[in-house]
């Protein structure tokens, strides 16, 4: 009941969207796996054209049915979809020419060059760009003749996004780009998507890097369970905590049973317990941590640990589901 | 390597950071088509493992076994006497064929003559008979045991004085055309666009598919047609050099005559390596793993291995079974085959194996298309 309170004000600001610019939709969507397994159970999205749209969700939320779905790879078992005002059954070829797809985990052939992969994605679409103008954005030039199976993880990656962009897409759809990639390759392609983005291109991500969303999206849908229990920007979602500042705190004595006293003390909005460590989502920290101390010391309890920090997606996620994002 | 060129290319993208990137290219209907084909057989080139099997080892198969079944003049017949009375009289009577060199003898004791002859040291075994006669001692499943015995008796009856009631005289003739190598060299042919087309379509169909190739291209706007007739295509270029190198080898190194057009040789290949690419397809059809697929295509071959007459007549089956083996499709190609380059058959004649082969393939592509999966 919790979720319904967080989804109800993006409800508000979804109405304001709909007289902006829709570049991909999708309605009540469902997809049931051989009759049995439920990945996406009734999702409703609104990507609008030029923002930077996450999926954000762990492993096996439904993330990339989902896109898949939208991309007209996988077919939905109910539920609406319509890409550029567009249907998949009207206009499939059509909507090809005009949308590039990265894959989770393409390998792509080992024993061709990056020049021969991207003239050879060029050649499917009716009219692409230069790979030399491509190879030189994605800073592929120095590897235009190496086999692709000399290349690194981040490398490899880049060049699966560059098989995207050769297209000169309007959408972009990219599924767990940086998934086991170096924090300097990341970054990487975080700058791409942006520049992709500052030309007017549309991008649809998924990632269970809470970073990755804050980062990189305008908004964001969190996922779970095939539904989206929360949606807006970053900082409107973890503006809905309540606080945007999070004390954590582990001490001696049996001081985490007692919730109502954290709770009480001033400036506290949540409270969140796990492993012996108290996390509280506060308004300001100056205001709650003395009095912290002083409840600490009335109860005769030691402390081992005090932290404060900014307030992100991960700790709206633990709010709303009780767990973390890369839980195994 | 051409890095003046790329410094160039960098200051013009600086410079358009930013702004909505030229569109340089407009590809026509068949470019997809082009890199597809360009692409798949680039990647073969590199791949060492496919030139080895493809080309050098069917090479390798027909050296060695050309090698190994090469026809001799027939072997010098090993003669054990047993030693005793009337050993003298029996190299004597041999003494013509010993001068000629077409019988060796050895004199031993009767269990050492026994024994070394079941050994398969020698081929016959002579012992003198008491008073008078000789007993051979021969094996009627060993080719050379049977021809010893009838040589040997020859030589002896004709030195005791038999006369031929006949007048007979013979004309030794070996030519090209009869021999293993030439019976050989075109069902190796048939055998290589077999594997070739299973593993070179079905196996990568499924390697792609595991690595999410396939998705990725549906994901383009790439023509599915386009991709399938790719792979057809460079399954043709590649059948090509496997004739040319393999029939050309047998020309080249057993001198080899090819009796009928290369026009038909070609087109039959061709027909073969269609057929086997739609089995190929039929078998990738829906396997995910290349473990899968790998299995389907032994099961597939392994009875045209054994039954389609790669490296023996299948003539030797028995009858009852003659109708399914010419059912096989690569029975159908290695029989077209071998009436062509060894018979000189004109393409008409063999329009039945043609069916059955063109009827495989045909049957093969239509359930491929029905039940392939691009995901």
């Amino acid at each position: 009941m919790r979720v319904a309170a967080i989804v109800s004000p993006q409800a508000v600001s979804f109405g304001m969207i709909q007289t902006m610019d829709v570049a991909a939709r999708c309605r009540n969507l469902r997809k049931t796996y051989d009759g049995k397994v439920e990945a996406v159970r009734g999702l409703d999205l609104e990507i609008l054209t030029g923002e930077c749209f996450g999926l954000l969700g762990p492993n096996g939320a439904g993330k990339t049915t989902t896109i898949e779905i939208l991309e007209g790879l996988l077919p939905q078992t109910s539920g609406e979809v319509e890409i550029l005002g567009k249907t998949w059954n009207a206009h499939s070829r059509e909507l090809r020419e005009v949308l590039g797809v990265s894959l989770q985990e393409t390998r792509l052939p080992e024993k061709l060059t990056v020049r021969e992969t991207l003239k050879l994605f060029a050649s499917f679409y009716h009219y692409s760009r230069s790979t030399l103008e491509v190879m030189e954005e994605m800073e592929l030039t120095d590897k235009a003749n190496s086999w692709v199976e000399k290349l690194s993880g981040g490398q490899r990656q880049r060049l699966a996004v560059a098989t995207a962009l050769v297209a000169n897409p309007k959408i972009l759809f990219l599924d767990e780009p940086t998934t086991g990639l170096d924090p300097q390759s990341r970054r990487q392609l975080w700058d791409i998507i942006h520049q992709f983005q500052r030309r007017g291109g549309t991008v649809l991500l998924t990632t269970h890097y809470m970073d990755e969303a804050e980062r990189v999206c305008n908004r964001v849908a969190i996922i779970d369970h095939g539904r989206a229990i929360a949606s807006g920007t970053p900082s409107e979602l973890i503006e809905e905590l309540g606080g945007q500042q999070m004390v954590e705190f582990e001490a001696t004595g049996n001081c985490w049973g007692a919730s109502d006293v954290w709770r009480s003390l001033p400036g506290v909005e949540t409270v969140h317990v796990e492993d012996g460590r108290v996390m509280l989502s506060v308004r300001e920290t100056h205001e709650t941590i003395p009095d912290l101390l002083a409840a600490l010391q009335k109860s005769g309890a030691r402390l081992l640990r005090l932290t404060t920090r900014q307030a992100s997606l991960e700790d709206v996620f633990v709010r709303l589901t009780g767990r973390h994002l890369r839980e195994e | 390597m051409n890095t003046p060129n790329l410094e160039h290319e960098t200051d013009v993208a600086s410079a358009q950071d930013a702004k909505t990137p030229a569109i340089s290219t407009e590809n026509g209907r068949w470019a997809g088509y082009r890199q597809l084909v360009m692409a798949r057989m680039k990647e073969m080139w590199r791949e060492p493992e496919v030139i080895f099997w493809v080309f050098v080892f069917p090479i390798l198969l027909a050296l060695g076994l050309g090698i190994a079944f090469r026809n001799r003049p027939a072997d010098v017949h090993r003669v054990a006497i047993v030693a005793g009375e009337g050993a003298a009289q029996a190299l004597d009577l041999l003494k013509a064929s010993l001068q000629k060199g077409s019988v060796r003898t050895d004199e031993l004791p009767a269990a050492d003559a026994f024994n070394q002859f079941r050994l398969g040291k020698y081929d016959l075994v002579v012992t003198p008979k008491a008073g008078s006669g000789f007993e051979y001692r021969y094996d009627p499943v060993r080719p050379e045991s049977v021809l010893a015995r009838t040589v040997v008796n020859d030589a002896m009856q004709a030195a005791a004085g038999r006369k031929d009631a006949l007048q007979v005289s013979t004309k030794a003739s070996s030519q090209p055309g009869a021999r293993y190598i030439d019976f050989l060299i075109p069902g190796l042919l048939g055998m290589n666009l077999m594997n070739s087309g299973m593993w070179g379509i079905g196996f990568a169909l499924v390697q792609m598919r595991q690595r999410k190739l396939l998705k990725r291209f549906v994901a383009t706007p790439m023509r599915r047609g386009d991709f399938l007739l790719g792979l057809a295509s460079s399954r043709l270029g590649l059948m090509l050099i496997e004739l040319a190198l393999l029939l050309g080898f047998g020309v080249v190194v057993f001198q080899m005559r090819v009796m009928g057009s290369w026009v038909s040789v070609i087109l039959i290949s061709a027909a073969g390596a269609l057929s086997f690419g739609g089995l190929g397809l039929l078998t990738a059809s829906r396997a995910q793993k290349t473990e899968t697929v790998s299995g389907l295509i032994n099961v597939v071959m392994m009875p045209m291995w054994m039954f389609s007459g790669v490296f023996f007549s299948y003539e030797r089956f028995p009858a009852i079974i003659q109708p399914f083996v010419k059912l096989l499709p690569l029975t159908a190609l290695n029989d077209a085959l071998r009436a062509t380059i060894l018979g000189g058959a004109s393409l008409a004649t063999q329009r039945t194996r043609l069916l059955v082969l063109l009827l495989w393939g045909a049957v093969s592509y239509l359930l491929a298309l029905r039940w392939f999966r691009w995901t």
